[in-house]
């Protein structure tokens, strides 16, 4: 077998910061070949520069032998280089076929598209690859599974024989994992060369043939998948040993802290996202929410932070040891002792502009303690930030003057943690993916405040796609489906079925798809 | 972050240095020697006593206006309607300080018309922040309307209630309610028709500034600006933050009429604040909508206003419209570019 793609010394430099550094690498045509490391180890840079969107400082970058100077991916698909991003490049209104055909139209002008000749290949692609879909469906009547099949197809479509997958299961179910990578074996087995980009090392180990583990922008070693375990993995990607699962003492729960009693919630559209959703959370516990995103996760987030958009009809209870929270504005919301981490941090919990202090006080700076005269008190919240860059190992230069956006994505995402999980006088703690693009090493810490928190009998509501990080912290999970918790596990049954982590994470996967 | 501070100051400046050089081409063009032409005009302005005076009395128009336009886009709202607000600033100005009783001590005849006119400027101002939060109507389109709008009220009213026979313009205002030129109590700026206004405008930038960026409500107003979304989920309401940076804009849009009608023409005029209202929002642009950097970008233009109407004997004043109007396409333009760069 040749070399697919090979990288001699390529180097990539924003201004001073180096995302990418001497970086050497060769992939194997017809292998599945995984990059993982942690958010920031400059993966989606160096796939970037393969993919033609980015060009490498220094370096160079060779495509089944021939050297090449991508100025744009419109070359690199010429190619044979095709990409499935994080976020789907699909039209909704338009149909399967329509999408896969778009910007390759086969056809000029005013001649008719060759439609026939799609459905074909569709149907020849589902019998070989397990790619079925219906190729006269509307892309936005499909699922996100369905949808990436789309994507797919849409570069076998362009004759692509490198395929870069971008995070290609953060939004499917365990099901649909399992399908995808029967397709991606499928694939490999015919011939073509997969790249995938990932954080997940269950899942690295499971699909790939070889693994680079990125650390600091360079390569920290490549290896056969078959000759390396997950602790050796996570060991390389942060460079120290970690612990991946965290120390959990027996929680202590005492009284009802949020009750929400048959909540419906029904979109200014029309669609039923809620279908009523009942359940407690007790202070002093952890309540796991699991679930695959869309389920109405959002939507309850929504109604019960004063968010829902007008024309909601939300019908049903949502209290606070009694007090209502349906009708009131967040800052109500927040004055009653409710702390939100929403889980799209970065366009919800921060001001990217402001300085990093300014964020860690953003939502908190109606608190008295961080008023001087009509400003604030500079000493106070410089002291303060000091403390949470120290207690969560935030890596910023100087935090007063320096934008949030400068800083890493895991970075960014430790300050909206450090600040929502440090709020005095809170009863009820939401957490939405508290652990979503933060590296292995944070995780380990965020865990650790997430139970201190709870010892300290704070009622948490935990929503989280990764059963790993419910099973680990939960007291009780309510498997969220459709809008309505299909099966809770009360706290015995947790206990006792987290000893078989693998059977447990298989029962509730059931109930969630 | 050097880079973005740099930036943020060499941009302004390279874009008045081209359109300064684009203009000297014109003038050559035109057939008119351009170092004649500057030279006339600073000594015109700057060269002279009562020049400085004029450029002193546009400034303090400029720097209000530019402020009126400035707060706002400092919440992502683009006020077009600084004009309409000056109308109709100046013409409640006028209205009341004809009304008063003549007897009136001078501070409160003066203070009583100049809340009028702020008053009457923030009321306009926030009108169209009451379409935007209310109906989700575009702010640019509907101060653009309330231009109109306005003009059209303060024309009616003139016209057929308010002119004094055979005139354009209204009763005069009471002497108490005059705003005092320096020339009349300090004999300087040779009879110009600068005033005491000029001394508020320097701290009424000062103020804006320290509301934007030293006090909680500057903090949440400017995250309303940057982040709607995530404002929302902060707990600011931003509905209320749209209504107050209109209004207070609005407000100093009045006070800007206030130095016209008070302190120089003491009576309502139709067409007397002649589109300055227009190049405030130039003046808040050149100057990143920053409140300390107006008071040099309304300097600048202020120059360029009377400098061009001092030598309209030689070179038509047309072309330093021409010159405002290229800065400001030059800092949009550069900005761009500049971002482009940083990426």
């Amino acid at each position: 077998m040749g070399v697919a793609v090979r990288l001699s010394s390529i180097s990539k430099r924003f201004g001073t910061f180096a995302a990418n550094s001497n970086i050497s690498l060769s992939i194997e045509e017809g292998s599945i070949h995984a990059l993982v490391g942690e958010n920031g180890a400059g993966k989606s840079t160096l796939t970037k520069i393969i993919y033609g969107m980015l060009q490498p400082s220094e370096g160079e970058v060779c495509i089944e032998g021939k050297p090449v100077k991508f100025t744009s991916p419109r070359e690199a698909i010429n190619a044979g280089i095709g990409m499935v991003h994080q976020h789907f490049m699909l039209i909704p209104t338009l149909s399967v076929a329509e999408n896969i055909m778009l910007g390759n139209e086969h056809a000029s002008l005013f001649q008719r598209l060759p439609l026939k000749e799609i459905k074909a290949l569709i149907h020849r692609h589902a019998l070989e690859f397990g790619l079925a879909v219906d190729p006269e469906a509307m892309v936005e009547s499909l699922s996100v599974g369905e949808q990436q099949r789309v994507e797919i197809l849409k570069l076998l479509f362009r004759n692509a024989s490198i395929m870069i997958f971008d995070e290609p299961t953060a939004v499917l179910t365990p099901s649909e994992i399992e399908h995808l990578f029967a397709t991606l074996r499928t694939l490999r087995d015919t011939g073509k060369t997969i790249i995938l980009i990932t954080h997940k090392l269950d899942e690295v180990l499971a699909v790939a043939d070889t693994i680079s583990v990125m650390r600091k922008g360079e390569i920290a070693g490549t290896m056969p998948a078959n000759s390396i375990t997950k602790p050796e993995l996570a060991q390389m990607m942060v460079g120290r040993s970690v612990l991946l699962r965290v120390t959990n003492p027996p929680p202590n729960p005492g009284n009802t802290v949020l009750d929400i009693k048959s909540l419906d919630f029904c979109t200014p559209q029309g669609e039923r996202k809620l279908h009523n959703l009942t359940f407690k959370v007790k202070a002093g516990e952890i309540y796991g929410i699991a679930g695959v995103e869309g389920n109405g996760q959002s939507e309850f987030l929504q109604a019960l932070y004063g968010l829902a958009p007008a024309g909601t009809s939300l019908t049903g209870e949502a209290t606070l040891k009694g007090e209502t929270l349906i009708g009131k504005k967040p800052a109500e919301i927040t004055l009653m002792g409710v702390s939100l981490t929403p889980e799209n941090r970065l366009r919800h919990a921060v001001i990217l502009d402001y300085s990093v202090s300014g964020n860690i006080m953003f939502g908190r700076h109606r608190e008295q303690s961080f008023h001087r005269g009509i400003g604030f008190d500079n000493d106070v919240l410089n002291r303060y930030t000091r403390q949470m860059i120290a207690d969560y190992d935030i890596k910023c230069g100087s935090p007063e003057s320096q934008p949030l956006s400068s800083l890493s994505g895991g970075n960014q995402q430790k300050i909206v943690l450090a600040r929502e999980l440090s709020r005095p006088d809170i009863s009820l703690l939401i957490l939405a993916q508290p652990t979503r693009g933060v590296d292995i090493g944070a995780i380990e810490t965020i865990h650790n405040k997430i139970i201190e928190a709870r010892d300290k009998g704070i009622a948490i509501l935990l929503i989280s796609s990764e059963l790993e990080e419910i099973i680990a912290l939960s007291t009780r999970i309510g498997s969220i489906y459709k809008g309505a918790i299909v099966r809770e596990f009360t706290d015995k049954e947790v206990a006792i079925k987290k000893n078989s982590e693998y059977e447990f994470k298989k029962e509730i996967g059931l109930h969630i798809t | 972050m050097m880079h973005r501070k740099t930036a943020q100051f060499l941009i302004p400046v390279l874009s008045i240095l081209s359109a300064l050089l684009v203009s000297t081409v014109i003038i050559i063009i035109a057939g008119r020697d351009p170092v004649m032409i500057f030279q006339k005009m600073l000594q015109a302005t700057l060269g002279s006593r009562y020049g400085t005076g004029q450029v002193l009395f546009r400034m303090t128009t400029l720097i209000l206006v530019g402020l009126a336009v400035a707060l706002p886009f400092q919440v992502r709202l683009f006020n077009i309607g600084a004009e309409g607000q000056l109308q109709m600033g100046a013409f409640a100005a006028a209205m009341t300080g004809a009304m008063l009783p003549a007897s009136l001590p001078s501070l409160s005849a003066i203070s009583l018309c100049v809340v009028a006119a702020m008053g009457a400027g923030a009321c306009w101002a926030m009108l169209a922040g009451v379409l935007k939060v209310r109906f989700g109507v575009n702010e640019v389109i509907s101060t653009i309307m309330l231009n109109f709008i306005a003009q059209g009220i303060t024309g009616y009213l003139l016209t057929y209630h308010f002119a004094l026979p055979s005139t354009v313009h209204t009763s005069p205002v009471i002497d108490a309610a005059i705003i005092p030129s320096f020339s009349s109590l300090t004999g300087l700026f040779a009879k110009s028709p600068a005033n005491f206004s000029t001394l508020l405008s320097p701290c009424v930038a000062l103020l804006f500034w320290v509301i934007l960026f030293k006090s909680r409500f500057g903090f949440e107003m400017r995250a309303t600006g940057l982040q709607p979304e995530a404002a929302r989920y902060g707990g600011i309401n931003a509905g209320m933050h749209t209504l107050t940076a209109m209004g207070i804009g609005g407000a100093a849009a009045g006070l800007g009429a206030a130095n016209i009608l008070l302190g120089y023409k003491h009576y309502y005029e139709a067409g007397m604040t002649g589109g300055i209202g227009f190049t405030g929002i130039a003046v808040a642009l050149l100057a990143g909508a920053h409140p300390l950097w107006i008071m040099l970008s309304a300097l600048f233009f202020a120059l360029l206003e009377y400098g061009g109407l001092t030598v309209n004997a030689y070179i038509p004043k047309d072309i330093f419209m021409m010159i405002e109007a290229i800065t400001i396409l030059l800092v949009i333009s550069f900005s761009a570019v500049g971002k482009r760069l940083q990426q």
